[in-house]
């Protein structure tokens, strides 16, 4: 297999997965893998499963067959309940911000902190502590570019908004960060910024899987790529030697261009 | 903490507060400030056009006026806030108060329990229209259209064939006809002042103590110097008059009550989360269906409540009681004011102002006894240039998103 699963065991990996919906067959008996800092990039066209997979992961949508372990540990998800629990967080491609509210609002909805004492009696929110707390959150993210935390959502950027979504995740401290194209539709510079978090994510221990469908972007942030092609895992690449037109062609199952670099799944 | 974050010179003067609050006008965010402008528009055309309107006997009839209609538009400011709409607040006002004086007049309930029951029987209302749009995902303007015609007939039904009761001298009619002394008035007045920068001052030193940014000092005093003089002309015209009312303060309380439970509580966050994106708050965490049925609760009560307020004025109820204009008047209110009709913007405050705005032009037309039919355009046409407003401001926030 590779270096990841090999030394350590995965911090969440995944057996034999397979999703049925009625005749369509959308995965077939797929592992996956990721590890304790280390970004992996989970590619593939259109239909080729990969959405079916972080649904199975994150628990919206339960797959026929396949075992989950978790630090090694078998264990069940059977809601997005469960996968919270695990310390699996998932940042969806919409995002699901409020945009009528300010940053620290959207950081903490369904988990304000109550002011203490008497205020307490009356569910009052902790702002001052909200917000302090936001700002620290962001600057351990080294996110600098959402100057005020008051500004409401709607009117930030695409790549802040990712910020905000991200950083949102990380609240619940979680050990597995699932990302659903998070640099879809955003420009250079805002890319840049997302990327750079995605780093920032790694070096915090956290396990990543982003989904994209830009593979600059994949060679810029992953360590590992995962190609899922027609339901099934068709290679794995150390993103270190291995060129962009060896992943293109496992994408769309060409034969031209497959060099040594690719490790054929067998399994 | 990066720089960023560092606050920025706390004092920049008169200069930069108008600066900022151009800015803020041209985007749609001093709502208030607009409508306060507006509102002395109104007023000064209409006392141009009789010398009366301005009188201390005038604007204080004019609070009594619209003392109900506040009422009624906190709670469809709350109902707003989800995206929600509900036009049975009307006739929900009109059968709750006819309720009340049937079991107190009729039946010698007595008046406090009769007010409980007709609040009670609000909450049912609102419990049952939230029912049924959390429950079978009616939209909530068939829900509440349909429950208002039938709350139209419980009403009639109730009323009998007189169709008309008064009401005797009681605490119920107390409530818009207690006006406090001067000395009273005046220290109330202070009292309010005193709390508002109290409040302010407690929260920009909690705020400054825990490091973060807090706003120009220039600013809560515009902000204090604001409401002192609104608050203390408020108090001079009263007491030229018969002095504060009672239902005045009522009202109030009711406004300050219901701006905390928005703006400060986790329920208020909720609702703003529910009415800006509901599918966010509910991946969030957020029991939208509570929130939802909860809201439409308080505004169905705060209905009833309105209504037991317009009967007190009238000292009595009859078939047309919460009819005519009063939804549309509750429902324009706040809209005017800067409510959004389409969710997770607005505040309570636009309620009381919408409800001056609203009241001003009505009681004015009344002044110049203008015929209803002249009423009725001139308050739809200023109906449709708020929501258009709204709406304009709407599309630009959204093309600076975009950009």
């Amino acid at each position: 297999m590779n270096a990841t699963t090999g030394s350590a065991p995965a911090l969440l990996s995944l057996k034999g997965v397979s999703k049925a919906f009625g005749a369509n067959q959308a995965l077939t008996g797929v592992d996956f893998e990721v590890g304790a800092g280390e970004v992996v990039a989970l590619v593939g066209d259109n239909g080729a499963g990969k959405s079916t997979l972080v649904k199975a992961i994150s628990g919206v949508q339960l797959c026929d067959e396949g075992t989950f372990y978790f630090n090694g540990r078998e264990m069940k998800i059977s809601s997005p309940q469960d996968a919270t629990d695990l310390g699996i967080a998932t940042v969806y491609q919409d995002l699901a911000l409020c945009d009528n509210l300010d940053v620290v609002a959207n950081l903490y909805l369904g988990r304000e902190i109550f002011a203490k004492g008497l205020a307490r009696a009356g569910y009052f929110i902790d702002e001052t502590a909200m917000e302090q707390r936001a700002l620290e959150l962001l600057d351990s993210l080294a996110v600098t570019t959402i100057k005020d935390v008051r500004t409401s959502v709607g009117s930030l950027s695409g790549g802040q908004r990712q910020a905000v979504a991200i950083a949102r995740s990380l609240l619940g401290d979680p050990s597995v960060v699932l990302l659903d194209e998070p640099t879809a539709a955003l420009g250079v510079s805002q890319t840049e910024q997302v990327l750079k978090l995605v780093g920032a994510l790694r070096d915090r221990g956290l396990g990543v899987v982003v989904i994209s469908h830009n593979l600059e972007n994949v060679f810029a942030v992953a360590d590992r790529i995962v190609v899922l092609r027609l339901g099934r895992r068709a290679a794995t690449f150390d993103v270190r030697g291995v060129s962009r037109a060896d992943v293109v062609a496992a994408i769309t199952g060409a034969e031209f261009g497959v060099g040594a670099n690719i490790r054929e799944e067998t399994a | 903490m990066s720089d960023q974050h560092e606050a920025p010179p706390s004092v920049r003067g008169m200069g930069g507060l108008f600066r900022e609050l151009g800015r803020k006008l041209a985007a749609g965010e001093a709502g208030a400030l607009l409508v306060l402008l507006m509102v002395g528009a109104i007023w000064t055309f209409f006392q141009s056009q009789n010398a009366r309107f301005l009188s201390p006997g005038n604007l204080t009839n004019l609070m009594l006026q619209q003392a109900a209609v506040a009422t009624i538009s906190i709670g469809v400011v709350l109902i707003l806030l989800l995206g929600e709409i509900d036009l049975s607040v009307g006739a929900a006002s009109g059968f709750c108060a006819s309720a009340m004086a049937v079991l107190m007049v009729t039946h010698g309930v007595s008046p406090l329990i009769s007010v409980l029951a007709a609040l009670a029987l609000g909450a049912a209302i609102g419990l049952f229209n939230g029912f049924m749009v959390t429950r079978f995902r009616i939209p909530s303007f068939v829900v509440t259209l349909a429950v208002s015609l039938t709350l139209v007939g419980l009403q009639l039904y109730v009323l009998g064939d007189t169709g008309t009761l008064n009401l005797a001298d009681n605490f119920v009619t107390a409530l818009t006809g207690t006006f406090f002394t001067p000395l009273i008035g005046w220290a109330l007045g202070i009292l309010v002042i005193a709390a508002s920068l109290a409040f302010a001052l407690i929260g920009r030193s909690r705020r400054h103590a825990a490091g973060l940014r807090v706003g120009g000092i220039g600013g809560l005093i515009f902000r204090t110097a604001l409401i002192a003089v609104a608050v203390a002309s408020s108090i001079f015209v009263f007491n030229a008059d018969r002095g504060l009312p009672l239902v005045v303060c009522i009202v109030l309380l009711l406004a300050v009550g219901f701006a905390y439970l928005t703006e400060r509580t986790r329920f208020g966050r909720h609702i703003f989360a529910v009415g800006g994106n509901a599918e966010a708050a509910r991946r969030a965490g957020v029991k939208i269906d509570h929130v939802r049925i909860i809201v439409f609760v308080l505004g169905s009560t705060l209905a009833a409540a309105g209504g037991i307020l317009a009967a007190s004025r009238l000292m009595a109820v009859n078939q047309s009681s919460g009819g005519s204009d009063l939804l549309l008047m509750a429902i324009a209110g706040p809209v005017i004011a800067g409510t959004s009709l389409f969710g997770g913007r607005g505040s309570v405050w636009s309620a009381l102002l919408g409800a001056l705005v609203i009241g001003s032009i009505a009681n004015g037309m009344d002044l110049l006894s203008l015929s209803s039919a002249v009423k009725y355009i001139v308050t739809g046409g200023v109906l449709i240039v708020a929501v258009t407003i709204e709406s304009v401001t709407r599309m630009r926030r959204h093309r600076t998103v975009i950009e």
